[in-house]
């Protein structure tokens, strides 16, 4: 029997330990806050020779995502990682990785965008970058977080794929926080993730134009390959979560995960760290008969449609909670969630929190507050479709 | 020396022939590319004297001095006239091309 190793690290220790197992030739990146010290210990661990690996000190965030781009474009497995305007920054890049698949495997920790300047966390800069042409993944835990790490890899480089994914973690409220996290044996890791090796490199026994221009005649043609290879990841992304369920023990639902929804009257969508103050507020609500339940959105893109648009009346109510906002409209999460339950037959009512902006807390009051505007919703009083939760002042 | 068009090369004819994103075979040549021409330049071979401004000044590189005569690759050139402007013996005229 192998010994389990559990150590007690941050979400950024726990992400530098999952990268290391799955073994990157490159890692260009340029840090900031919340990231920086994740790319510290990567850099550590190349210095000390850990795994062999080049890791390129580059002067930008544009630059860190070109240089990948550029390993990537060599037919070697990469890694960068970034947070809020350095995401921004890299926007121009992000998307010639997605629109070349080049498997690129980056870590965003989420944060707010200036201004006004903020380094705290929520889901303004991913929320961004949602049509750039990435996989994103949210993760839950230090723990969810290194395992989503490997999986990335596998789901990033299979060939039915081959698009990057960004997978992200809460600034400060994942990537800072210490949890006991397990870490796994090389050697399973190596079984699960084999080298990567592609065609989609530039090779001189096998010479290919990259980046090419391609205008009206065939550029839908090559959208069209890029949504059915999202659409392909529905797929990929749950069977690569299953069979890391298999090999390590653990696996987090694929694309959504629910928590006590089966009765459940009201539920309240999420994205990411919130995710276990939700559930235990949830398990208090039930102590009490109330019918309540989580689900948590681990796939924004692709996003998991088809999963929404089947739950038709399954519940009364269903709020989501949005640590961004789209100005002038509602939370990403939100008008996306409505637009999936816009079947024929659907009845459930629906309701868009706006909550942990710039770090701010989100509490078990502030969640029961949801359940019971939910509750209230379903009961015919009239409530606003979007409110802002936790305000100063009222 | 230019490669010649290949001619075998085909373009996609469904989903599945296309090439991965934004790539493609290199060091082919699809097709011949002189649709931009208004004017075409012609040589005229008994006032040139072979000083080949025209070759060095052509930004298309369509200027053949391999053999005796200046050849103009009609294929590539797109009719810009840089090179019956800067020949000294005003040796090549710029011809309107027939409307097709």
């Amino acid at each position: 029997m192998t010994k389990i190793d559990k150590r007690f690290l941050s979400g950024n220790e726990a992400v530098a330990e999952g990268v290391r197992l799955c073994r990157p030739q490159v890692i260009a990146a340029y840090p900031i806050t919340p990231q920086t010290t994740l790319v510290e210990k990567l850099s550590e661990f190349v210095a000390d020779k850990e795994f062999p690996c080049e890791y390129m000190l580059v002067e930008s965030e544009h630059s860190a995502m070109a240089a990948t781009m550029g390993a990537s474009m060599m037919g070697v497995r990469t890694f960068t990682a970034t947070s809020s305007q350095g995401l921004l920054y890299m926007c121009e890049m992000l998307n010639f990785v997605s629109g070349s698949r080049f498997p690129v495997v980056m870590v965003n920790a989420n944060r707010s965008t200036a201004t006004p300047w903020n380094i705290f966390g929520d889901h303004r800069d991913a929320m961004a970058m949602r049509d750039s042409g990435w996989i994103q993944l949210y993760t839950e835990s230090g723990q969810e977080s290194m395992d989503t790490v490997i999986q990335a890899y596998r789901i990033a480089e299979d060939p039915r794929i081959l698009t990057p994914v960004m997978v992200n973690l809460d600034g400060f409220s994942l990537t800072h926080t210490y949890d006991l996290v397990e870490v796994p044996d090389q050697e399973v890791v190596d079984r699960f993730l084999p080298a990567y090796q592609t065609d989609n490199k530039l090779d001189l026994k096998n010479p290919k134009s990259q980046c090419i221009s391609i205008g009206p005649d065939f550029h839908t043609e090559i959208r069209l390959q890029q949504q059915d290879a999202m659409d392909m990841a529905k797929k990929v992304i749950a069977d690569v979560d299953a069979q890391f369920g298999k090999e390590f023990g653990r696996s987090y639902g694929g694309l959504v995960q629910e928590y006590r929804c089966d009765d459940a009257d009201y539920v309240l969508v999420v994205l990411g760290s919130v995710a276990g103050v939700a559930r235990t507020v949830v398990d208090e609500l039930r102590k009490q008969g109330e019918k309540v339940g989580v689900i948590r959105v681990r796939s924004l893109r692709p996003f998991p449609n088809e999963y929404f648009a089947s739950l038709k009346n399954r519940f009364k109510a269903l709020g989501v909670l949005d640590r961004n906002l789209s100005f002038g409209n509602q939370g990403g999460v939100y008008t996306e969630t409505k637009a999936a339950l816009f079947t024929p037959g659907n009845m459930i009512q629906t309701l868009n929190f706006i909550a942990g902006l710039g770090g701010r807390d989100i509490t078990k009051v502030n969640i029961a507050e949801m359940f019971s505007k939910l509750k209230a919703v379903s009961e015919g009083e009239a409530e606003n479709e979007m409110q802002f939760i936790g305000l100063r002042w009222s | 020396m230019k490669p010649q068009v290949n001619q075998a090369f085909k373009l996609p004819t469904n989903q599945s022939e296309l090439s991965l994103g934004s790539s493609c075979v290199a060091g082919i040549l699809t097709a011949v590319n002189a649709g931009w021409r208004t004017f075409k330049p012609v040589i005229d071979q008994d006032k040139c004297i072979r000083c080949l401004l025209c070759w060095v000044y052509c930004p298309e590189g369509v200027i053949g001095k391999e053999n005796e005569k200046l050849e103009i690759d009609y294929d590539y050139c797109k009719g810009c006239g840089i090179c019956a402007h800067e020949c000294p013996q005003k040796a090549i005229d710029m011809v309107r091309e027939a409307v097709k």
